[in-house]
């Protein structure tokens, strides 16, 4: 475990090196390419800032809502999809649509039903929402026909069916897909943003800092991206997983 | 009390597995006969997961079964898999009939997904035995992966918990088929 904690570590070393030399090659001091240390020292003027936090969760709060009301629309699409055909029949179409859209078209078309600044919120929504459906979808056709005969020869009732049964054999893929979604959500949240700009955004930000040409201030902020969307899956992760060994009476061996 | 079947009939795949079969069960009573017979059909029709071709079948439910598999849930312990289908089963008699077949305090604390396949045997026997509001009983095979000292403790356990309500027991075992001393029905059809 902890010679492949090394190896990565290791490995993003040799990435940072490699950035440095390349970055030093291009020259023109970082316009083209931005160094590690640029990068570093742009992030370490943004930080004390309270626009930067600002910027954070004004960002955060409504893709974090977007992604929770995908899940729950997920949950309860996914469910009814997987009780009732006709649902799915329905439903899918639209799920496959939405997956195939490209972000920008749909932030522009979503310009038109909402204001700039509540766009992220839709955005995160759209794109989250057919993942979450999928793995419900998977983790309901994954749940144990052999344990639900068992339930049914047993008369366990709905509440004991859902908290032993289902949610087990869902949890996994829609953990899993919850995982995913998160991620993918900051990075259609960000692009909507960068598209509707919407004031005290980080998506401004990143456009801001791209159009005054300030390289490194666009990789502080790509950096941040990416470690909040790292730090959201992580407790999404954690989340759920009390919230599976809590529901599902789980025992530890 | 009693499960009465009335001229069942079932085909798999153009083979007659069940063909008019009757058979009226007040007691308890082994169910032996050769593999691939028809033995786990007929429970499964009785248990109302197989709907038969025709006839009826009166008198099963409440039911309680142990199945060809375990079918426990394997995140839970051996005696919250017992509490939840024993409808008014409290943990300390679950623990009592788990500890008195063999089971320690560390076995009580695994999750069943942990436990060996002797284990979870077992415990899905005393599921179905210890089933409070179960009238009938059907039992598929309960002595599978047990060492000669556990199917005496389990068949003893069987005759005392089973007590006089309709049951069906299928065993190939036929030292667990003495130690029970029920009435046995070759099944021949």
């Amino acid at each position: 475990m902890a010679s492949k904690y090394r190896e990565r570590i290791l490995a993003i070393l040799a990435w940072m090196v490699i950035w440095q030399i390349a970055a030093m090659t291009l020259g023109h001091g970082g316009l083209f390419l931005a160094t590690p240390l640029q990068t570093l020292g742009a992030l370490a003027q943004l930080v004390p800032t309270a626009a930067f936090w600002q910027r954070i969760a004004f960002s955060a709060l409504r893709i974090v809502a977007g992604f929770i009301l995908a899940v729950v629309g997920g949950l309860v699409l996914g469910a009814a999809g997987s009780r009732w055909h006709g649902v799915r029949v329905f439903v899918d179409p639209v799920m496959q649509l939405i997956r195939a859209m490209p972000v920008a078209s749909f932030v522009i078309l979503a310009l038109l039903w909402v204001s700039g600044s509540n766009l992220s919120v839709v955005v995160s929504f759209t794109h989250v929402l057919p993942v979450v459906y999928a793995g419900v979808l998977a983790g309901i056709a994954d749940t144990d026909p052999q344990l639900l005969e068992m339930a049914r020869v047993y008369r366990l009732p709905l509440t004991a069916r859902l908290r032993y049964i289902w949610l087990p054999g869902i949890f996994p893929s829609f953990c899993e897909s919850c995982i995913a979604a998160m991620g993918m959500c900051w990075k259609s949240g960000v692009s909507a943003e960068v598209i509707g700009l919407p004031d005290h955004s980080v998506g401004d930000a990143l456009y801001r800092a791209k159009i005054t040409l300030s390289t490194p201030d666009v990789f502080a902020w790509t950096l941040v991206i990416v470690l909040l969307s790292a730090l959201l899956s992580a407790v999404a992760a954690r989340l759920l997983r009390t919230a599976k060994a809590r529901l599902c009476g789980e025992v530890r061996a | 009390m009693s499960i009465v079947i009335q001229n069942l009939c079932k085909r798999f795949a153009g083979r007659e597995v069940l063909r008019n079969f009757c058979w009226t069960v007040e007691q308890p009573v082994v169910l032996m006969g050769p593999s691939g017979c028809g033995k786990t059909t007929l429970l499964r029709i009785l248990l109302g997961l197989e709907s038969p071709d025709s006839g009826s079948v009166t008198g099963v439910n409440p039911t309680a079964a142990v199945f060809q598999e375990d079918r426990l849930c394997p995140q839970l312990t051996a005696t919250a898999n017992l509490v939840l289908a024993g409808h008014g089963l409290t943990a300390r008699e679950a623990e009592t009939e788990l500890r008195a077949l063999g089971f320690a305090d560390s076995d009580l604390a695994l999750p069943a997904g942990k436990l060996s396949g002797g284990q979870k045997r077992r415990a899905a026997l005393l599921r179905a035995l210890l089933c409070k509001d179960a009238r009938t009983l059907l039992l598929d095979e309960p002595f599978t992966g047990m060492d000669a000292e556990l199917v005496a403790q389990a068949a003893a356990a069987t005759v005392r918990l089973a007590g006089t309500r309709p049951t069906i027991l299928v065993t190939h075992d036929s030292e667990a088929v003495g130690l029970l001393g029920w009435p046995v029905r070759q099944f021949v059809e």
